[in-house]
């Protein structure tokens, strides 16, 4: 789990041009939205295609987005669940 | 084109170019000083990001942008340094031209949804396929809620510029504009942006600025470094 | 100088008709334009419903008749189909005996034909058709529509996503009144594209089905394409040719809204503030509106920005309002200019035209739009909402004479 989330933050880091910050600036359980990080919804777009192009899962509803994409740990959580299943 | 110039200043006010901000060749000008310059041959991302950390700006949104708007945004936050908002941002007006309007970032967006296999369009690039969202970033950052357009001719055009800025003043739609040139193509860009004002015809800090004209704009325009 | 500004002609090409007569009609009979694509080729092509232009490229010349059979991207094509239809309902036949002026609109250029020629060129730099890509700028379906047309006085082109061509029109009645044109093309054209269509799908704001402007459940826009004109004249070029003046452009405004690159503000600060200018300008109440032909994409956010500045702004005395891009699809920069027509015919005919789709309140607002063909109620005042990305937004309003 902990390998995932710290590729995980390598990863959000330089889809979303996170430029000045390293892995280690991000808490893994804080929200990624509003606060914490405090991306936008242009962002939450861009963390469903990087889920999509390097972990082949898609985000089908914003419902189901807002779960997802909650923190850096429950993105790891669901790509570990995605795994286990395929 | 007609601009009927001999009618651009009313009674009581005149219109000044109180500032100029110039970034072309590596190098950057703050009026009529050089105000930074990078010797080494780097790629436009490269410049803008030691530009953005030399002027200590702290707006971390900037690097999400495109290059087109990062030429933009930067010019205008280095013109607008220290500068003297009123309490109503929608008397600030911006009026930006280009020729190739956001062709550099189309151009990105293009290739993500030309492969058919690996077919990952990213909506981050697809925002900056417009030139207007330049303005838009601009906007955002310091809150202009005033009239803004932007306009694609071929080349940089001081008389379309000084008619459209002359009469958002002559008609009161804006105190103060920034209106100006931002063009980015491959390794191609400049921006020359401007901020004009409208002043009080004896104002006491008017000494020695610029008189907002078709004459001075070219002027400008053509200033090397 | 001149003080007003009339409208004596209108041209459109849309998903709804090639004519201004033959939309009219469509609208009458409630025949919206909105189906899988036909044209585009698209991997997409039956998962997003558009408002595509009934007719092919080779259809589009064959209406056209250009002088020169040069490279004529989409986007020129319907261009110079509306703008040419425009001149003719003005009755104008001699372009050059007034000083005429052309601004035209657009987001895509000639992207159509950039995305045919771009997967050849990037597997290997010799191929791929030249004359695909000398069309692309935007300034070159403007300067094909001003050749087709003969105008020569006064060129430019705007491009501020979707709210361009209200943009182009304002421009165009500010010439006038400044005494630098008699008169003036304005309008802007759109083609669909790829380029969008996969865009648009990236942000997530396509509707799968047939697009719900103001509606509980709606869930995006369609894409449209197409393109509308009007010709602006001074006073003194109607007084001297005795022109049938269609409508007044009695008053417009432009403010940015300052919030987010794509999303509009929750209060709808920047809507408030250009339809605030509109009426300034037109010397206007809220409670001279008839009409309010909306900018309603049918998304979540622009609908509800929309629908609480209209609260705002009119507070219980809100006018009749409805989208009609149920009608055409959301076709961006030409929106404002085919909107310009629909203003002209509901005060033309005295018509308030319905918003197709509508059956549930969005349970924040209290107002609904219409949804019925109104034809006995006075149009005399009609507000067009134009709101684009990048927080651009222009409010134009149409007065009968």
């Amino acid at each position: 789990m902990e390998e995932i989330i710290i590729q995980l933050k390598k990863e959000i880091i330089e889809a979303l041009n996170l430029e000045e910050m390293s892995p280690d600036d991000i808490d893994a359980d804080a929200p990624l939205f509003i606060e914490g990080l405090g991306l936008d919804s242009i962002d939450a777009l861009e963390l469903n295609v990087l889920l999509e192009k390097k972990y082949g899962i898609k985000i089908n509803t914003a419902e189901e987005g807002k779960k997802v994409l909650h923190s850096v740990r429950s993105m790891a959580e669901h790509i570990l669940n995605h795994q286990k299943k395929n | 084109m007609q601009c009927g110039s001999s009618v651009y200043q009313t009674m009581n006010k005149k219109y000044i170019i109180e500032k100029y901000c110039i970034i072309r060749d590596n190098t950057v000008s703050l009026d009529d000083k050089e105000i930074y310059h990078d010797e080494k041959e780097k790629s436009f991302s490269d410049f803008s990001k030691g530009l953005y950390k030399y002027s200590k700006i702290d707006y971390p949104k900037f690097y999400k942008m495109d290059n087109l708007s990062k030429l933009g945004f930067i010019t205008s936050e280095l013109l607008l340094k220290d500068h003297e908002w009123s309490a109503n941002r929608d008397e600030t007006g911006l009026i930006l031209c280009n020729s190739s309007a956001s062709l550099d970032t189309d151009i990105n967006h293009q290739k993500t949804i030309s492969n058919k296999i690996d077919y990952f369009p990213s909506p981050a690039i697809f925002v900056y396929t417009l030139p207007n969202i330049m303005i838009g970033e601009i906007c955002i950052r310091h809150k202009i809620t005033g009239e803004s357009a932007f306009y694609i001719t071929e080349h940089f055009d001081s008389s379309f510029i000084f008619q459209y800025v002359n009469y958002l003043f002559e008609k009161n739609i804006v105190n103060e504009c920034i209106a100006g040139w931002v063009e980015k193509y491959k390794e191609k860009y400049e921006s020359v942006l401007f901020l004009i004002k409208k002043k009080e015809k004896n104002c006491k800090d008017c000494k020695g600025n610029i008189i907002f004209d078709i004459e001075n704009i070219e002027k400008i325009y053509n200033k090397k470094f | 100088m001149s003080e007003r500004v009339f409208i004596t002609g209108t041209g459109i090409i849309c998903a709804i008709g090639n004519t201004t007569q033959v939309v009219l009609e469509s609208i009458r009979q409630s025949k919206h334009g909105i189906g899988f694509p036909t044209f585009l080729n698209t991997i997409h092509q039956f998962d997003f419903p558009v408002g595509e232009v009934k007719y092919s490229n080779n259809e589009l010349y064959d209406l056209v008749q250009p002088k020169k059979k040069t490279n004529l991207s989409r986007t020129a094509l319907l261009g110079m189909i509306a703008a040419k239809e425009a001149l003719k309902n003005a009755g104008i036949e001699n372009i050059s005996e007034f000083r005429t002026g052309l601004i035209s609109a657009t987001t895509v250029g000639g992207m159509d034909k950039t995305e045919i020629f771009f997967p050849s060129f990037i597997n290997n730099p010799n191929s791929g058709r030249l004359r695909n890509i000398i069309t692309h700028d935007c300034g070159d379906s403007t300067e094909q529509i001003a050749e087709h047309l003969g105008i020569k006085d006064y060129i430019t082109t705007i491009s501020t996503a979707c709210s361009s061509s209200a943009n182009a029109i304002m421009l165009g009645a500010r010439l006038i009144k400044n005494n630098i044109l008699d008169r003036v093309v304005v309008g802007g054209t759109d083609a669909l594209t790829k380029f969008t269509l996969n865009g648009f799908n990236s942000l997530m704001i396509l509707d799968k089905s047939h697009c719900r402007p103001f509606d509980e459940t709606r869930n995006g826009l369609n894409l449209g394409e197409g393109a509308g004109f009007v010709i602006l004249e001074s006073e003194k070029s109607i007084k001297i040719n005795n022109k049938n003046i269609i409508c007044e452009l009695k008053g417009y405004g432009n403010a940015c809204d300052a919030f987010h690159q794509t999303a509009s503000s929750p209060d709808g600060y920047g809507a408030c503030l250009a339809i605030s200018k509109a009426f300034e300008t037109s010397g206007l109440n809220p409670e001279d509106i008839d009409y309010i032909n909306a900018h309603g994409t049918g998304t979540p956010n622009n609908d509800l920005t929309e629908g609480k500045a209209i609260e705002k702004i009119f507070g219980n005395k809100d006018p009749m309002f409805s989208s009609t891009k149920s009608y055409t699809g959301h076709t961006l920069a030409a929106s404002g200019g085919i909107e310009a027509v629909f203003s002209c015919l509901a005060i033309q005919h005295q018509l308030i035209f319905p918003n197709l789709n509508f059956s549930n309140q969005m349970k924040e607002l209290e107002i609904s739009p219409v949804n019925t063909l109104i034809h006995n109620k006075p149009v005399r005042n009609v507000l067009s909402n134009s709101f684009g990305f990048g927080g651009n937004n222009t409010t134009l309003i149409f007065s009968k004479y």
